[in-house]
């Protein structure tokens, strides 16, 4: 249920960036999405939503491309890192020690943005945002 | 010619409420007050604990309470009635509170108050384990709350919103002579997903820990609101 108000976060987020082309919009093919497996998102929701958000918007046939991020835990005690289950398990293997450090996992990232230029204006990259 | 570009952004999904809960927050520090946002699935006692807890430090600490609901105003009345000014957020479909909501109902609350008098204010969420771990609405402290009848297993099937609290509160405590369920193993789960958060046994109905859980919040209101949570050393 939440990820419609994730896609107009999303929405949100890809407006911000379009005005910072200027008068030209771009047009835009895929959206490159990381999403974490310790986050509470269900992809294909996230997926089906934005398909429906984007009807009629300048969005309208972009495609929603997510790349899911495992969940990673690194021991403190020994320093090795893991793979905790969702079952029961997210004490580490090694030290039986409870997940102190998240590697990844925790994800809900833009990575990137495939698009085009209308060709009257010379497609320059803008300067990529720091994350 | 249209030549693919590829723009590499970096940015946080939900950047947009967590530059607006950034605002709020921003508010917050600058009114001196500590605001907490109290999450649990529902029916897990935060209306109930909140009565306690707001009848017992009302002569302590000015407090105000946002209230968010799905569609009633039921919670916001039976806070009110113990006399702490209570703004209610009907959040109608939406199953969490948003920054944007939080800061609407901080608006209607300055209708009625000065918040830079305030001491605490409490954002009750709406009962969810899941949504409300994701969106920030600007608070200083995450409570989570776990009733004893929920059973232990919910650390463990709704981690993020326990990995992401500052205080577990294990509620109904009081219940469990009269349940199959192990505190010990409860404060286990949670302790995998989150070994350094505080967590209290309370009861609403016979006042138990309600102390050690009003000790947690006077050591956050003595520090400065920047600061992060440290863990709480039961004896």
């Amino acid at each position: 249920m939440h990820e419609v108000d994730m896609t107009k976060c999303l929405l949100l987020s890809m407006q911000d960036w379009r005005q910072r082309h200027g008068p030209v919009s771009p047009s835009v093919k895929v959206v490159h999405l990381q999403v974490g497996d310790f986050t509470c998102v269900e992809p294909a929701q996230l997926v089906s939503t934005w398909d429906v958000a984007i009807r009629g918007s300048w969005l309208e046939g972009a495609r929603l491309s997510i790349e899911s991020i495992p969940l990673v835990g690194r021991c403190v005690r020994c320093s090795a890192t893991y793979r905790p289950s969702a079952d029961s398990a997210y004490r580490s293997p090694c030290c039986d020690h409870p997940m102190e450090e998240v590697v990844t996992g925790r994800e809900l990232r833009i990575r990137s943005v495939d698009y085009t230029l209308a060709s009257s204006v010379p497609a320059e990259k803008p300067t990529p945002v720091p994350s | 010619m249209h030549m693919p570009l590829e723009d590499t952004l970096g940015l946080n999904l939900l950047a947009a409420n967590q530059h607006q809960a950034e605002h709020n927050r921003q508010h917050f520090d600058a009114w001196e007050l500590l605001c907490l946002n109290v999450m649990s699935s529902p029916g897990a006692g935060k209306t109930s604990l909140l009565e306690r807890s707001l009848a017992q430090l009302r002569s302590e600490f000015a407090m105000a309470v946002l209230e968010g609901d799905m569609t009633t105003q039921l919670d916001a009345e039976r806070l009110e009635a113990i006399g702490i000014p209570v703004v209610p957020i009907t959040t109608g479909r939406a199953c969490h509170l948003d920054a944007a909501m939080v800061s609407g109902g901080v608006k209607l609350l300055r209708q009625r108050l000065d918040p830079a008098d305030l001491d605490i204010l409490w954002v009750e969420n709406v009962g969810n384990l899941v949504c409300p771990a994701e969106f920030e609405v600007g608070e200083h402290r995450k409570v989570a709350l776990l009733s004893v009848t929920e059973g232990d297993d919910k650390p463990l099937k709704y981690p993020v919103m326990f990995r992401e609290a500052d205080c577990v509160l294990i509620t109904k405590v009081d219940l469990l002579p009269h349940l199959p369920v192990q505190v010990e193993r409860i404060e286990d789960h949670i302790r995998q997903v989150n070994p350094h958060c505080a967590v209290i046994q309370v009861s609403a109905t016979t006042g138990e820990g309600l102390e050690a859980w009003h000790g947690w919040l006077r050591q956050q209101l003595a520090m400065p609101m920047g600061q992060q949570a440290p863990a709480l050393v039961l004896a």
